[in-house]
Parts: C-alpha cells; sequence; structure tokens
C-alpha cells in the first residue's frame, strides 16, 4: 500500500461521509420543520405526539438509535435494497435522520419564539390560516434567525456521521481502519489524516453557514 | 407554552372546535396504526413471544444488564469529572494574556473540539490501548473532547461576568489568580451550570460509544445477550429504557438547577423601607 493508494482509500471513505451527511441533513431538516410544525399546532394530539418523540430520542444515544435501524429494523424484515451495504447506508441516514431532527426542530422551536407576536397577529388577521401563518409568515422568519445554532446542529451531525462506521457504513473512520489494518507503521500519521479531513470539512462547512449568516439571519 | 406559539392560531370557535376534535381522533388513529404496525412487525418476526422476553427473569441477565448499566455510569462519572477539570483549565489557557500560552491552547482546543469523539476513542484505543485498556480509552477520548467544549462554556461564562466584579477584586488588592478563583469563577460556573449540566448529559450519551472499542458497557451485553437466546430486540427495548431513565434524570436534575439558580443571590434591596423612609 503506498501513498495514492492510501489518498484513494481516504478520499471514498470521505465521499461516503460526504453523502451519508447530505442525505441525512436533507432528511432531517424536513422531519425537524415537521416536527416543529407539529410542536406549535393547534392540534393537542400531535403536539403531544411530536414533544413526546423529540424527549424520547433527543435522550437516547445516537449509538443505540443506530443499533436499532441497523440491528433491529433487518430482524423486522424492513429493508431497502438489494445490496447489504446499501441497506447499510439507508439505516445508517435513518438513524441520523430520526437523531437530529429532534435538535433541528428544538432548534426551530425557540426560532419560533423570537419572532415578534405581530406577525402572527397580522397574518391571523388578514385571515391566513395556521398552516398558511406558519409556512409563509413565521417559518420562514424563523429560519433566518436560528441560523446560527443550527450550524452548530448541522456540524454535530457531521461529526456523528463518524458512529455510523460501526454499523458496515463505508465512510472516514472505517476507511482509517481499513488503512490501518493494512499498514500497522503509519497508525499515527493516519489518524492525524482523518481528524484532518473532519477539520477541514467542519471549516467548509462554518464558513457556509457564516456566509448564510452574513447574507440572510434577522437580528432581534 | 409561551405566549409567540398560542397566537400562531385563533382561540378556536364552534366550527375550530369541531375540526380540532376531527383532526386529533384521524391523528391518533394514524398514530395508534403506526404503533400497532411496529408492533404488529414485531409480533410476526417473534419478538413479542413471552419466551423471547423469559431471559430477563434470570438473576444472572438481570445482573449482566445491570453491571453493564454500572460501568456505562462508571464511564460517565469518571470522564466527567475529568472533563469539568480540563475545562477549567482550557478556559483559564485561553483566557490567560500572554499569547504564548493563549495561543497553543486556544489551537489545540480548537482541534480536539473539531473532530468526531469517536475518533478520539479510537486514537486513544489504537495508540494506547495495549497499556491503558478499553475503559482509560472511552475515558480519555470523551474527557478530551466534552473538556473542550466544556472549557468554551466556561470561558463564555468567565467573559459574561460583569466588568466591575473584576476591577472591584483587584480594587481591593487580591492577586489575579484570587480574582479569578474566588470571584470570577464562582459566579461563571454558577451562571453556566445548566449549559454544563447539558453538555454532560451529552457526554452520558456518548459514553455509549464505549462498546465499539469493546468496553462491556450496557449495549455491549444487550448485543451479547440478544445474540445468545435470539431476543435482540426486547433486550434493545430493555437497554434503551435503562438508559432513557437515565438521561432523563440527569436532564431533570438541569432544569431542577436552573430553576434553582435562578433565584437571586443578592439581598432585596427593601424598596419598601426606602420609600417609606423617604415619605417620613
Amino acid at each position: 500500500m503506498d501513498f495514492p493508494q492510501l489518498l484513494q482509500m481516504f478520499l471514498s471513505g470521505t465521499w461516503g461521509t460526504i453523502k451519508l451527511f447530505t442525505v441525512a441533513l436533507l432528511g432531517s431538516m424536513v422531519l425537524g420543520t415537521i416536527l416543529a410544525g407539529m410542536r406549535v399546532s393547534p392540534t393537542p394530539v400531535l403536539r403531544i405526539a411530536a414533544s413526546t418523540y423529540i424527549n424520547v430520542v433527543r435522550n437516547t444515544p445516537l449509538t443505540l438509535v443506530m443499533f436499532f435501524c441497523a440491528f433491529g429494523l433487518p430482524f423486522l424484515d424492513i429493508r431497502f435494497g438489494a445490496t447489504s451495504s446499501f441497506n447499510s447506508f439507508v439505516y445508517a441516514t435513518i438513524a441520523l435522520t430520526a437523531y437530529t431532527a429532534c435538535f433541528v426542530a428544538e432548534t426551530l422551536k425557540s426560532g419560533i419564539a423570537t419572532i415578534p407576536v405581530g406577525q402572527a397577529e397580522a397574518a391571523r388577521a388578514v385571515g391566513l390560516t395556521f398552516g398558511q401563518t406558519l409556512g409563509q409568515v413565521i417559518l420562514p422568519q424563523a429560519f433566518r434567525t436560528v441560523i446560527p445554532p443550527l450550524g452548530s446542529v448541522i456540524i454535530a451531525m457531521l461529526k456523528n456521521t463518524s458512529i455510523a462506521s460501526a454499523f458496515n457504513n463505508r465512510e472516514l473512520i472505517s476507511a482509517m481502519r481499513n488503512a490501518i489494518e493494512l499498514r500497522g507503521d503509519l497508525v499515527i500519521p493516519l489518524l492525524f489524516g482523518t481528524a484532518l479531513a473532519y477539520l477541514i470539512l467542519a471549516l467548509i462547512l462554518g464558513r457556509v453557514f457564516d456566509y448564510l449568516e452574513k447574507k440572510l439571519v434577522i437580528l432581534r | 407554552m409561551s405566549a409567540p406559539t398560542q397566537v400562531l392560531f385563533d382561540e378556536p370557535g364552534p366550527k375550530a372546535r369541531r375540526n380540532n376534535v376531527i383532526f386529533s381522533i384521524v391523528s391518533a388513529i394514524v398514530l395508534l396504526a403506526l404503533i400497532a404496525f411496529i408492533v404488529w412487525k414485531f409480533a410476526d418476526a417473534g419478538q413479542l413471544d413471552a419466551a423471547k422476553w423469559y431471559p430477563f427473569t434470570f438473576t444472572q441477565i438481570q445482573m449482566v444488564l445491570l453491571s453493564g448499566m454500572l460501568a456505562t455510569l462508571k464511564v460517565a462519572v469518571v470522564a466527567s469529572v475529568l472533563a469539568i477539570v480540563v475545562g477549567v483549565i482550557f478556559a483559564l489557557l485561553r483566557l490567560s494574556g500572554t499569547r504564548i500560552i493563549s495561543i497553543p491552547g486556544t489551537i489545540v482546543l480548537e482541534f480536539f473540539r473539531g473532530v468526531p469523539v469517536l475518533l478520539l476513542i479510537f486514537a486513544m484505543f489504537l495508540i494506547f490501548g495495549n497499556t491503558i485498556g478499553p475503559f482509560w480509552s472511552v475515558v480519555i477520548g470523551l474527557t478530551l473532547y466534552n473538556g473542550m467544549v466544556l472549557a468554551e462554556i466556561i470561558r463564555a461564562g468567565i467573559l459574561a461576568v460583569p466588568k466591575g466584579q473584576r476591577e472591584a477584586a483587584m480594587a481591593i488588592g487580591l492577586r489575579p489568580s484570587q480574582v479569578m478563583s474566588l470571584v470570577l469563577m464562582p459566579q461563571a460556573l454558577r451562571a453556566m451550570m445548566p449549559t454544563i449540566i447539558a453538555q454532560i448529559v451529552v457526554l452520558l450519551k456518548d459514553s455509549a460509544l464505549g462498546f465499539i472499542v469493546t468496553y462491556q458497557d450496557l449495549l455491549y451485553q444487550v448485543n451479547l445477550i440478544g445474540r445468545e437466546y435470539n431476543n435482540l430486540l426486547p433486550t434493545f427495548l430493555v437497554g434503551a429504557v435503562l438508559f432513557i431513565i437515565i438521561n432523563m434524570i440527569v436532564a431533570a436534575i438541569a432544569r431542577w438547577l436552573e430553576s434553582r439558580l435562578q433565584r437571586k443571590t443578592t439581598a432585596d434591596t427593601e424598596d419598601g423601607a426606602l420609600s417609606a423612609k423617604t415619605v417620613t
């Protein structure tokens, strides 16, 4: 194993991490928004269901959530594709989505709380329904207010994708473990290389959120 | 519920109330159907048979689960204590006036804060695993990561203490170390206690990672029992409930502390007495 091969290994690992991250990001934003909407909805059942879900999943370690998805779902005969690697990928993204959505929902809820009361009152006064008030007036503003805290939730999720390595996923940590198995003499450089890859990804993400913040954020 | 979420919808009138009831019933049915589907799938896989739950009546199994839980708690407690110590040290390093101290401190802090905690645990395990064993690999990994996060929290707390406190302490002739340890640090820790405990909850959750480096914690035992008796889901549920209960207790302590710390520390200025004086 020489350097170019190791590099290629790491690049494919990084690509795996980015794939996991992107899919889970989209999923958790959608699910998180739905959960936040449910938490402030006029229907008590939805409010209770959302807050129960958030409280339970938020207090469960991600390892446990992923453990359930990776080992429990196949037991229940829930499969998504022919290959086991694709299945592992789907299980890991489900776990990441289910877990991160709670934090997105909590962040959004605190964002909704910062919107001045007059906005919702005005929206109701012109006759918008609850769905319209939330979707067209409140949420767009709430999203723009919570960009900084949302950024830290998303960066935490990037780091959480590492846990998927323990459940048959191909990403940075598993690439590192493979590389170390092949080149036992390079343990420390390989560890530092992995750390560097994560730091670079986190740095890029931080920059993206800084940019979004400068462009969009509403300070109150 | 806070005011802004209440104003999102009108006070329900008769029609809205009727719709609400209908909608409640429909969503309740959908949710129940979802739960029923999961339970049915469980039963279909034979995971709900009494035989699958039978092993939990064995004292031995109970002891194994208990020992796994204790192992997890041991990691969490040791790592929390060490993380707070590391947090205080690095907060002081970063706040140090000398650049030779504060810049390396900042670099180390940003490095450990930016990488996944799993990578740190792996690093400890791969480099020092043979000499320190899985327990200390997990503890040191958790300590490094959470210590750095706590350092940032404590630093923010120290910076948030009103400037007059520091100036007053200096003015009465305290040394810088005394200003920090007697005046600034106690106030910062007090103000940041809810956030610190929230981070401890994160640490507690991350302690479940130990099973990846073969530390024999709760999840490791769950996996073992599940494979032994072919009852992974019941064992998993028992393990998850144990974990969630521990976490909810710690989170409840955080909320209790927060409400306790909201109380004022200063004595009342006795407005009544003052105004009474001004009248007479």
